[in-house]
Formats: structure tokens, sequence, C-alpha cells
């Protein structure tokens, strides 16, 4: 609406314009603390590294910890699973992209290589949790020998790839490092 | 049916308060002079027990909430303690716990109600959309009511529940941590569940007093479909419709009580007595029964959607769920405009009365797939049950208006009712 009757915007017009504008950052920049506050707190955000001491975990076992409350599956593989794994042919996997957080290259593609350090293929470190909508599969389960998700039926191979079932993605690799061979840190 | 006011205030006091704030005017022309249609049955006395138990779970839940602590390392324990220490707590928890349950069998009957006598259609297209969001703030508030007790089905039901929106592109994991307050369900979003799902059931009395406004400016459909067209047609809300409505509250009640003295915890899962543990699954995530056919939909959608002949994936199958449970859900609001048939009641109806049937089936169908394991006929049955759902509303609601020979239909409602009851009395 304008104030006159004249075609071209007035003084009153841009006035009109201006004040709203202000009264609009107004109450988003008054909003904001109150949505802002939902997101996570500086306690959440600190749970951000831990070390884990993996010298007793034997071949073909499991240890699960926690990192920023998500569960890290840390399989000491055994030589049959890294060899089912490696006889899978890309084509045969739903989601075809490695999901390592150690990779530079975040489309690198979702060979068993890839999914691990090289020289230590053994070990399998992924966070837990299914990526269909956020059940924790069960180890050494389901029709590829890797894991299973009893929520809805995602299958996951021995490298922890999403074989079958609603799930879209494969088990994320998070970021982690070995300090020695019987150290990692996670994060 | 709204308009003059028969209301005529007797005492001094009254006529003094009548000048000022016409409270009492307001609830005599609601709910005392108010005319009803004469025909109406027992499945429209559902709304009033709506209105009953909304009032018990708001009850019950203040009282639990001055003994409940939302904290993840007590709250487990407090529910226990209200059960075994907390003075008659027992009583008060299975009131709500059960009181949420015949809360959702009431809302199902009322709403199929609505949709057997096309109480959606014009005019009362926007009292049904308020009915919705109800519906749909109900759903929110008993889910987040359920994680309270932190239960293995609170911590992954609510698990499961806030991951849908990591199905939405680019931003779903920023949703979602917003949501919980952490990349995991977790002490921030108890808190938060709790603080809302006080919140929420008071929403609930804002949108339902709006929901009664409506009602009061249409006035009731009854089950002829046949608009009131003159006072022959209606008695006085009270004695009629109240006492028919007391009558069936207290039928309700009865069964209500049954359930909570001799069998209070039949409609839970028994995992919810087990303290939540964030590193074990349960091997069966079954959600409340009356999620249960929402959530058989969500787990149909088992395949990718994509552009045929080509690997290009345009909605894959984690997102499709998701569309297809709160499209199942968001669908009801455009159900006024779905439905082309210019007749509202199905009694008039021969062959939309089967299909109705039909979709009540499929609900209870998909209801009883949703508490099954997702995996072989089980997930083909959920698959065809909910192309069904969808097909009544997309497909079988508009061409039924176009192709059905509708009954005829009575001149007035008092008509419809001598020609049933026999002799007219004048
Ligand atoms: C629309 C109305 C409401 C519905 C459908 C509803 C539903 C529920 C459900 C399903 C539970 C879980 C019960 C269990 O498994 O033990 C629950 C728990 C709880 N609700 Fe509500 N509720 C409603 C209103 C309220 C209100 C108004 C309050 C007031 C603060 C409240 C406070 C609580 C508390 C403290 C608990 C935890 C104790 C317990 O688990 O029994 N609720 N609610
Ligand atoms: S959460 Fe794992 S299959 Fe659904």
């Amino acid at each position: 609406m304008s104030a006159t009757d004249t075609t071209e915007p007035t003084r009153r017009d841009i006035l009109y314009i201006a004040t709203g504008a202000v009264g609009a950052v107004g109450v988003a920049s008054f909003a904001w603390p109150f949505i802002d506050q939902m997101n996570p707190d500086a306690s959440t955000r600190a749970l951000a590294k831990v070390e884990v001491d993996i010298s007793s975990v034997e071949t073909g076992r499991s240890l699960v910890v926690k990192w920023q409350g998500k569960p890290i599956f840390i399989r000491n593989r055994t030589e049959k699973e890294i060899e089912e794994a490696n006889a899978v042919s890309l084509e045969d996997l739903k989601d075809k992209i490695a999901r390592n957080e150690n990779l530079k290259d975040s489309s690198a593609a979702a060979t068993d290589a890839n999914r691990v350090v090289s020289g230590k293929e053994n070990w399998l470190i992924q966070v837990g949790i299914c990526t269909h909508l956020g059940c924790i599969p069960l180890g050494e389960q389901g029709d590829f020998d890797g894991w299973f998700c009893p929520c809805h039926g995602s299958h996951y191979d021995t490298a922890g790839r999403i074989r079958k079932g609603p799930a879209p993605e494969n088990l994320l690799v998070p970021p982690y490092e070995f300090l020695s061979d019987t150290l990692v840190k996670i994060g | 049916m709204s308009g003059h006011s028969a209301y005529v205030p007797k005492s001094g006091f009254g006529k003094w308060m009548d000048a000022r704030l016409p409270l009492a005017r307001l609830v005599y022309d609601s709910f005392v002079a108010y005319p009803v249609p004469r025909n109406l049955n027992n499945w429209y006395t559902f709304g009033a027990i709506l209105s009953l138990m909304l009032v018990v779970q708001l009850l019950t839940g203040i009282v639990l909430a001055m003994n409940y602590v939302p904290n993840t390392t007590m709250a487990f324990d407090s529910v226990e303690h209200i059960m075994r220490n907390v003075n008659y707590g027992w009583l008060l928890r299975y009131m709500h716990f059960n009181g949420a349950s015949f809360f959702f069998i009431a809302v199902y009957i009322h709403i199929f109600r609505g949709f057997y006598y096309g109480s959606y259609k014009n005019p009362r297209e926007v009292l049904w959309i308020l009915g919705v969001i109800i519906f749909i703030l109900m759903m929110a508030t008993a889910f987040m009511g359920y994680v309270l007790p932190w239960g293995q089905m609170s911590f992954w039901g609510a698990t499961v529940i806030t991951n849908f929106f990591t199905a939405i592109p680019i931003v779903g994991d920023s949703i979602q941590q917003l949501l919980l307050g952490g990349a995991v369900v977790a002490n921030p979003t108890l808190n938060r569940f709790f603080s809302l799902h006080y919140l929420l059931p008071f929403m609930i009395v804002g949108v339902v007093i709006l929901h009664v406004w409506a009602l009061h400016v249409t006035g009731q459909t009854n089950p002829t479909g046949v608009e009131v067209k003159s006072e022959q047609d209606t008695v006085p809300f009270t004695p009629y419709a109240t006492m028919k409505d007391l009558l069936a509250m207290t039928v309700f009640l009865l069964v209500f009580a049954y359930f909570i003295f001799y069998m209070p915890n039949f409609l839970g899962a028994p995992e919810n007595y087990v303290r939540a543990d964030s590193l074990k699954t349960p091997s069966e995530i079954v959600p409340e029964w009356y999620f249960l056919p929402f959530y058989a939909i969500l787990r149909a959608i088992t395949f990718d959607i994509g552009i045929p002949f080509t690997d290009i994936v345009l909605i894959n199958s984690k997102l499709g769920g998701v569309m297809a449970m709160f499209g199942s859900l968001l669908i009801f609001f455009v159900v006024p405009w779905l439905d082309t048939s210019k007749v509202r009641s199905a009694t008039y109806r021969p062959l939309f009365k089967q299909f109705f049937w039909i979709f009540v089936l499929v609900c209870i169908g998909l209801g009883y797939l949703g508490a099954k394991p997702a995996e072989g006929i089980y997930t083909t049955l959920a698959q065809i049950l909910t192309f069904w759902y969808f097909f009544h509303f997309i497909v079988i609601l508009p061409v039924l208006g176009l192709i059905e020979k509708p009954k005829p239909i009575p001149a007035s409602i008092t008509e419809a009712v001598l020609a049933k009851n026999g002799v007219a009395k004048s």
C-alpha cells in the first residue's frame, strides 16, 4: 500500500519498508537463541575424542566402545571375512561409496581396501549405527556374515557395506588413527 | 446454527455478570439450548468421550509430573518409584498409560465416523482440518510421553522415529541434531521431550476450542447427511445430547477401568520395563499399537524410486518410506476435496459404503503387519495394503463421486426418522 496515489514510490513508502525490514531482522535475531539452545551444548560437543586399547581383541572378536554417545564397532576380522569382502564386485553393492571419513576423496569406491587402513586390513572400525533409522546392528549375522539390523532387516557384509534391506548407505567409518599397534584414537 | 440467544439470566448477579462477561450465556447457548439433529446415533458420542479423555490425561499427567524426574539417570527409577511408593501412584500411572490408548481408540472411531458420514464435506472443511491437526498433535504428544519412562522401547522408539529426519536431503542431519540436542538420543533429548510433552496437551486444548467453535458454526452432521432444515429436525442439547453422551462416557469408562484394574499392561510392550541401554537394540522394535498402521507403511517402502533403466535414484527407500508415512497422514487434510460426491452419508452411497469397509479392513491389516517382522510375505502384504491405502484416497474417492448412483435421499431428517420408526407422533 502506498501512502499517496502517486505511482512513484514516496519517501514514506521507503520508510515503511525500511522499518519492516529492521523489524524482521529484530524478530529473527530474537528468535535465534530460542532455537539454537536446542543444538548440542558445549558439554556434549566436548566428548570429541577417545583412545582405545585394542590389544585384547583377538582375531574374530569385536569390541564396542562409545564415542560421542555413539557405539563404535572395532572388529579384528578373520582372513575369511577379508576374502569374502574382497570377492564382492562393486556392481553388486547397493551403496558404491566408501563412506570413510579418513579418505580425502569423499566419493571413493566402496572397495574393502577403502574402508580400512592399508597394512591393517584386519581392523574394521565403524560407527555401529544402522544407516536406515539408527538401530544397532548385531555382529556376525545376516545373509552376508557381517551385520544384521533387526529393526527393519538390513544386512551388511563383512566390510560393513549395505547389501540388502532398507538402509541406504554403508556403515560409516569414523575418523580414526592408529597411535601404535595396540592403541587407536577415534575422533 | 448460531443466531439469536435464548439465554435469560435469572438472578441479580447473573444479570450483572451478563452485562459484563456473558460467559454463562456462551455456555447456555453452546451446551444447553444448542440444537442438535434428533437422529444422532452412538457413533456421535465420541467427541464428548474425547474431551473427557483429554481431561483425564491432563489431570493424571500433572500429578505424575510432581513425582517424575526427567533425567536419564533417574527417569526409569522415578517411574518405578511412582508405581511402588507414591500413594495411588500405580493407579495414576496406569490411568495415564492406558488413557493414551483409550484416547486413540476414541479418536480412531471418531475419524472413521467422519469418513462414513462424510462429515468433512462442504461446509465443514475447516472443522475437519482442525480435527486432523488435533490428531497430529496427539501423536506427537503420545510419542514424546512414551520416551519419558526411559525403558528400552522408549529409547529405541525415539531413536528410530527421530532418525526419520535424516532422510531429508542435505539438511536432515542438522534437523535431527537440533531435535535431539546431540548426535544420539540422550539426556538433552529426554529433558526437552518432557517439556514439550507438558506443553502440547495445552495446545491441543486450544485447537479443541477452535474445533468446537467451528462445529457450532456449521452444526453437526447426522446419519442421513441431510442438513437441518427446521426446528422439527432438532432437539435441544440438554437434556438429549447431554444424557446420551453421559451414558456413552460411562460405558467407555467401564471398559477403561477394566483395563486399568485387570490388564494394565496388556496394551504395552514388556520390553519397556527394561531400563534403556544405548548399546543394545531390542530384537524387535514395535511401537505402541496406535502407531502400527503408519509404521507398516514406513517399512513397506523397501525399494528405491528412480528413473527406469538407469542407475539414477530420485528417492531412496529410506526417504520413500518416510514420505509415504507422513503422506498417509497428511492426505487427510485434502479429503474434503478428493471426495467428489455431493452426497454426504454412506447410508445413501451403496458403492462407497463397500469401499469404506474395505478401507477399514486395510487399516486393521496394516496395523497387524506393523507388529510383525519386516520380512518375506509380511513385507509383500504391507506393500499391497499400502498401495490400496493411497489408492482409496487418490483414485476411489474422486472416481466414486462421478460414477456412483446414490439411493434416493430423504427430504428432511424428520422424514427419514419417521419413515424408519413408523407412525408420526405430532
Ligand atoms: C494429550 C494428552 C496426553 C497423552 C496422549 C499422553 C501420553 C503419554 C504416554 C503414552 C506416556 C507413557 C506412559 C508409560 O509408558 O508409562 C506418558 C507419560 C507421561 N506423561 Fe503424558 N500424555 C498426555 C498428557 C500429559 C500431560 C498434560 C502431562 C503433564 C505434565 C503429562 C505428563 C506425563 C509424565 C510425567 C509421564 C511419565 C510418567 C509415566 O511414564 O507414566 N502427560 N504420557
Ligand atoms: S534401523 Fe536398521 S534396518 Fe531400520
